[in-house]
């Protein structure tokens, strides 16, 4: 079997002397999409940043493409440079435009010539079917336009690893539509994708397999039809109970 | 483009509205003003106050060596202002530096912060004025203009450096993740996407010690620099009349109200795209 992609081992995340991942295993393989479930607060925002090395771990490893890249003498730029994460608010820089936000990374990191990258930039909107926004700036945008923007940007410069953190939270249930048909468009194409929602059904279509996590703790994971299925544990049944009687599966 | 009947009634309702409150406007600093010019005029020492500080030949005679004077005041603010922008912005990046190597830099940073912040401005000028010259280094100027400048920009750049840190302090740690997030260093993601945001918030803060300078400007005459205000002296020493001081000091209102105007609106308009987010 060859090298996943993204391999964690053993992570260990604490705030203070609340441990907020405790000792997390998980594989993601290449055109792979993993979907992480669980309550709020259960970690899966931390695990994203621990993965994208945007916080120090306190034990455990991040392996990239058969790298250790949590290795304190990696050197954790290179190592973002092949991942693309979408923050759960965008994050967007409000002084540039949609064109230079998308493009900041690929001219400042990766070296590309404007052009070139204005190229690239401009062919990601118009998948998007935001073509006529690239001058604009982000708080011209709604929601639902800027999160594809934040979408746009991490793939500008074609990661190996796209990690999305519930981009539809912060969406009215309108323009949810839009982003999770982007979302299953990139799946569709390949792309490796390893993120956080809290939209059961989608998790459902897209996922190739499921994680649930529960206080810090992988402790279900499968085939999206098993887990929401013929859930194993106790408390994957009672977190999928609630969720079935609030509606959202 | 079709308007309805009651948008025209609103619309001649508000240009109504808008030529009431000026008319009012007017009328009451009319009134304001020849209240104030009374109070003035009818006090028992006004003739005495007239003749030694309004009085207009002098006034026209000192005009000359005080524009000249004010030229060099206008100089000096120019390129101070742009001295003190760089070196500010250098410090406040020194302060807001991590990691241990740094610590000495970081100490002095803020050191010197602390330091030119207390001192009055006064005595900046003279123990760098009077001092540093009377060590007697080789290569330190001792043109009174050029140390006067450099008390100006020690001290001022003490405060822009605040002013820029806390604009630094204001950026939200999410633009940092997110800069980080697309592979840039440090450097970069404060030179793309920090410092960029931090600058255009503290514009308006900027704008205000811009004016504070300008007329702080006027204090290197106590090394003996022939600005506006020793200039005004010279004269006032020569006709015992002090209408030079007042004339310098009007140009020196000329001088901030631009400045004062462009402030304003700087902060006008960071408050309007606070609000509109
Ligand atoms: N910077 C921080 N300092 C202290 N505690 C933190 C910090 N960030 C997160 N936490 C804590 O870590 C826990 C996990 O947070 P996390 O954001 O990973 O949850 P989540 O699963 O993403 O929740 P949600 O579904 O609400 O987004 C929470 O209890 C949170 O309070
Ligand atoms: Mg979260």
């Amino acid at each position: 079997m060859t090298t996943p992609v993204l391999s964690v081992r053993g992570l260990v995340k604490r705030y203070q002397q609340r441990t907020v991942l405790d000792g997390v295993d998980l594989d993601v393989r290449e055109h792979e999409v993993v979907v992480l479930i669980g309550s709020s607060g259960s970690g899966k925002s931390t695990l994203l940043r621990c993965v994208n090395l945007l916080e120090e771990l306190d034990d455990g490893q991040v392996v990239l493409d058969g790298t250790d890249v949590s290795d304190p003498r990696a050197d954790p730029d290179a190592a973002r440079r092949r991942m693309g994460i979408v923050f759960q608010a965008f994050n967007l820089f409000p002084h540039m435009t949609v064109l230079d936000n998308i493009t900041l990374a690929p001219r400042e990191v990766h070296g590309t010539p404007r052009a070139a990258a204005e190229r690239t930039a401009r062919e990601l909107l118009s998948r998007m079917g935001l073509a006529a926004h690239a001058a604009d700036y982000p708080d011209r945008l709604s929601g639902g336009q800027q999160q594809r923007v934040a979408i746009a940007r991490a793939l500008a410069y074609s990661p190996r690893l796209l990690l999305l953190d519930e981009v539809t939270s912060a969406l009215d249930p309108e323009l949810v539509g839009e982003v999770l048909a982007l979302v299953r468009e990139l799946a569709a194409q390949g792309m490796t994708i390893l993120m956080a929602t809290h939209e059961m059904g989608f998790a459902r279509q897209v996922a190739d397999r499921v994680c649930f996590l529960d206080g810090g703790r992988l402790i279900e994971e499968g085939p999206p039809d098993q887990v929401f299925g013929t859930p194993r544990h106790e408390r994957t049944r009672q977190f999928l109970r609630r969720i079935t009687e609030a509606g959202r599966l | 483009m079709s308007v309805s009947e009651l948008q025209r009634e609103r619309a001649a309702y508000r240009r109504s509205r808008a030529r009431r409150s000026t008319a009012v406007a007017l009328v009451s600093t009319l009134v304001f003003a020849v209240a104030a010019y009374l109070a003035v005029t009818r006090a028992p020492g006004w003739p005495r106050v007239r003749d030694s500080f309004f009085d207009p030949a002098t006034a026209w005679r000192a005009l000359p060596a005080v524009l000249d004077g004010l030229w060099l005041n206008l100089r000096v603010l120019f390129v101070c202002g742009t001295v003190i922008l760089v070196l500010a912005l250098g410090v406040a990046a020194l302060r807001t530096l991590r990691g241990a190597v740094w610590f000495p830099l970081r100490l002095l940073a803020t050191a010197y912060v602390d330091l030119f912040r207390g001192v009055p401005l006064i005595i900046t000028l003279y123990l760098v004025g009077f001092g540093l010259p009377a060590l007697r280094l080789t290569g330190v100027p001792n043109d009174y203009v050029v140390l006067g400048g450099v008390a100006l920009v020690l001290t001022y750049t003490a405060y822009v450096a605040e002013v820029f840190r806390a604009g630094i302090e204001s950026v939200h740690p999410s633009q940092v993740a997110a800069a980080r997030s697309l592979g840039l260093g440090h450097r970069k993601t404060m030179r793309l996407v920090v410092l960029p945001q931090a600058v255009r918030r503290v514009t308006p803060a900027l704008l205000n010690d811009f004016v504070a300078l300008q007329k702080d400007c006027g204090l290197i005459s106590v090394l003996g620099a022939v600005d506006a205000v020793r200039a005004a002296q010279i004269e006032q020493a020569a006709s015992y009349n002090f209408t030079p001081y007042v004339v310098a000091g009007l140009l020196f209102v000329l001088l901030a109200v631009p400045s004062a105007r462009l402030a304003d609106a700087a902060a006008r308009r960071a408050a309007h795209r606070q609000g509109a987010r």
